[in-house]
């Protein structure tokens, strides 16, 4: 069993809100200094489910993941935890694509890596949360399409999905080959060990450009692009916090209590 | 793109009728497309469909689209993306909405990936240019922590998911005029290549988080499974429902359909309390809505602090007992 999984390196989501600071020129977002990038937290569990996967059914694990020279740092990342090789696509050509760009690149990927099983994604980047490269990827490679899942098993030929709905689950049948994307509910992701860090170091993470996946020019063109952001700003919020003191701590639960029940 | 024309709003039944979130998207698909000075449309899906055509027309449609083919009952993406992107290629909307739900953030995406469209995903605002004429769609990006505006200037259709509860319900008006129009086309069933073997309903106890007028919620901060229940004492003594944050729900001590904020579910109740909770803007965005929010902190720098109305900076165990037995005398008293 062969799975591809796309994974994407992000700013840190959890820099303390007073930390966030934002160009509205460039409508970007101005990192904070010291503050390495990390995996988005949903493409870890989509490796997570992957290992799982190879755990009881063996099989192999390769990581594609599009972004600046740096993302091989949560590439080897994802080899430490269990994955088997990774790639890093790079090239001035896929700086700030839109979700259409970026399911392309993935695609014409996923076309020059060949056979696969299986392809993971999470269901949102931690940064810009989309929340559809996956779908439109799926679409791309023209194969069924399952969001959200929390559990995956292979039975047979097939894969056992339990997807995530409001008021509980659905378990689907699909496939394979598959696109699913992954949501946290699958569990927490696993720490690398000692052996995998090993690994992981002496790996090489081979880099491919638009010329080496045949990416067209005119896909990548930013005029062509499906979507434009046309502002960034920082919601100004303007809560005044009233304080709830007391001369003991019980007494000051008490005056809450008061504050309280005046609410409900 | 010159040929796309009207705003079509993806409909959903629930219960056998219009949705509440459908009926948001009616007020405000209207307003967009009296603003193009073209036609508001809507796609019903299901056996119901027929018969809540007029509501839908009374609630702003010029046009009700329907297919009553009970195999669209119960949702199944592959299904829907075909009846839905057979209807687009034909009708050729220059916007179509959806609700942020279950059904809108599956559907959306994987037919803006079949149309080639532009979509924005949680929409809590959307405008149309009066220069251009485009749909300008405003979505919380970086957990919230700030917002985009986005358009789509050649892709058609201009898509959005449209969080619920944030845009006004459109008014009745029974003396409206409309027309309802089959979709002749029947599913293919080669493109369902999924098949749905279960069903599984999560029982929560007590008040359903959505509904509710009070939620309790909890942090990390918490600490264990078993600390967790003066959590819920707190919310039963209130008659109020239990929340929690991601990391809690990672854990394992609350099932996952408690998850507040942006990847979990959009409340809005007269009094949020939230105990052992940082206040990141991911969880927040998902209770920025609830009229006062209470926060218990040990920290007294959190982020949470900087959205309440009232605090009480205290390790949660010192005051959570006395606050739960102050509120259970208050109550009854
Ligand atoms: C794309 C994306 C989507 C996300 N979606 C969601 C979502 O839907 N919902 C969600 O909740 N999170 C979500 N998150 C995660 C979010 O960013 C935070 O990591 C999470 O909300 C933090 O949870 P917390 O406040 O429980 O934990 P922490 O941040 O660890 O905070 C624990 C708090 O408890 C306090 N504390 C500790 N001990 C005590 C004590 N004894 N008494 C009182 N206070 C104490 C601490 O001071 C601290 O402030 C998302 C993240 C991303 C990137
Ligand atoms: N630059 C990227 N490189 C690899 N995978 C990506 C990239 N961008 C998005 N993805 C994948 O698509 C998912 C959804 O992203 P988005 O639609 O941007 O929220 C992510 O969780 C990743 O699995």
């Amino acid at each position: 069993m062969h799975t591809i999984i796309c994974v994407k390196q992000v700013l840190d989501p959890e820099i303390p809100p007073a930390k966030f600071k934002i160009d509205p020129e460039t409508k970007k977002v101005i990192p904070p200094a010291g503050v390495p990038p990390v995996i988005s937290v949903f493409d870890e569990r989509a490796v997570e489910a992957a290992c799982r996967l190879k755990d009881k059914n063996k099989g192999k694990i390769t990581i594609i993941s599009m972004g600046s020279a740096k993302a091989a740092d949560v590439v080897r990342h994802t080899l430490s935890m269990g994955a088997d090789d990774g790639i890093v696509l790079t090239d001035d050509a896929f700086e700030n694509l839109d979700s259409f760009g970026t399911a392309y690149v993935l695609s014409k990927a996923i076309k020059k890596i060949g056979a696969f099983d299986l392809v993971l994604c999470g269901r949102q980047a931690a940064d810009w949360g989309a929340g559809q490269v996956g779908s439109i990827l799926g679409e791309m490679l023209g194969i069924p399409i399952i969001t959200l899942a929390c559990n995956i098993e292979v039975t047979g030929q097939a894969l056992k999905i339990r997807r995530i709905v409001r008021d509980g689950f659905e378990v689907l049948e699909a496939p394979m080959p598959s696109l699913i994307t992954v949501s946290s509910e699958i569990g927490l992701p696993r720490l690398p060990g000692g052996m995998g860090l090993m690994m992981a170091r002496r790996k090489v993470i081979p880099t491919w450009k638009a010329v080496d996946i045949g990416a067209e020019a005119a896909m990548l063109d930013k005029a062509n692009s499906h979507t434009e952001v046309t502002g960034l700003s920082v919601p100004t919020r303007k809560s005044e916090c009233e304080m709830i003191t007391g001369v003991t701590l019980v007494e000051a639960a008490g005056n809450l209590a008061a504050r309280i029940i005046k609410l409900v | 793109m010159d040929t796309a024309k009207g705003v079509l709003v993806f409909g959903e039944i629930v219960d056998g009728k219009l949705a509440p979130v459908t009926i948001e998207l009616l007020g405000a698909g209207r307003k967009l497309a009296n603003e193009l000075g073209e036609e508001l449309s809507v796609l019903l899906l299901g056996s119901k469909g027929g018969s809540l055509g007029q509501e839908a027309i009374a609630f702003g449609a010029d046009t009700v689209y329907t297919d009553t083919d009970s195999i669209f009952d119960v949702y199944n993406s592959d299904a829907y993306t075909q009846a839905a992107s057979g209807l687009c290629k034909k009708a050729l909307p220059a916007v179509m909405l959806f609700g942020h739900t279950d059904i809108g953030c599956d559907l959306a995406p994987r037919l803006n990936g079949r149309l080639g469209g532009g979509l924005a995903m949680d929409c809590l605002a959307l405008a149309i240019d009066p220069a251009t004429k485009f749909l300008v769609s405003t979505r919380p990006v970086y957990g919230g922590n700030a917002r985009a505006t986005m358009v789509a200037k050649a892709a058609r259709p201009q898509m959005a998911t449209v969080r619920p509860k944030t845009l006004p319900a459109a008014e009745r008006n029974d003396s409206r005029q409309g027309k309802v129009v089959m979709i002749e086309d029947k599913i293919d069933p080669s493109v369902m290549k999924i098949k749905v073997m279960e069903r599984i309903k999560e029982e929560v106890e007590g008040v359903k988080l959505e509904d509710a007028e009070v939620v309790v919620s909890g942090g990390r901060g918490i600490g264990s499974k078993q600390n967790f229940e003066m959590v819920k004492e707190l919310a039963r003594v209130l008659g109020g429902a239990v929340g929690a944050t991601r990391p809690v729900c990672d854990e394992g001590w609350t099932p996952a359909g408690l998850q507040v904020g942006q990847s979990g579910k959009v409340v809005s109740p007269k009094v949020y309390i939230a105990v052992g909770v940082s206040g990141a803007m991911a969880h927040i965005t998902g209770c920025l809505g609830s009229k006062c929010i209470v926060a218990i902190n040990k920290d007294k720098e959190a982020n949470i602090f900087n959205v309440a109305q009232l605090g009480l900076i205290a390790d949660y165990k010192e005051v959570l007992p006395a606050l739960t037995a102050k509120l259970k005398e208050l109550k009854t008293a």
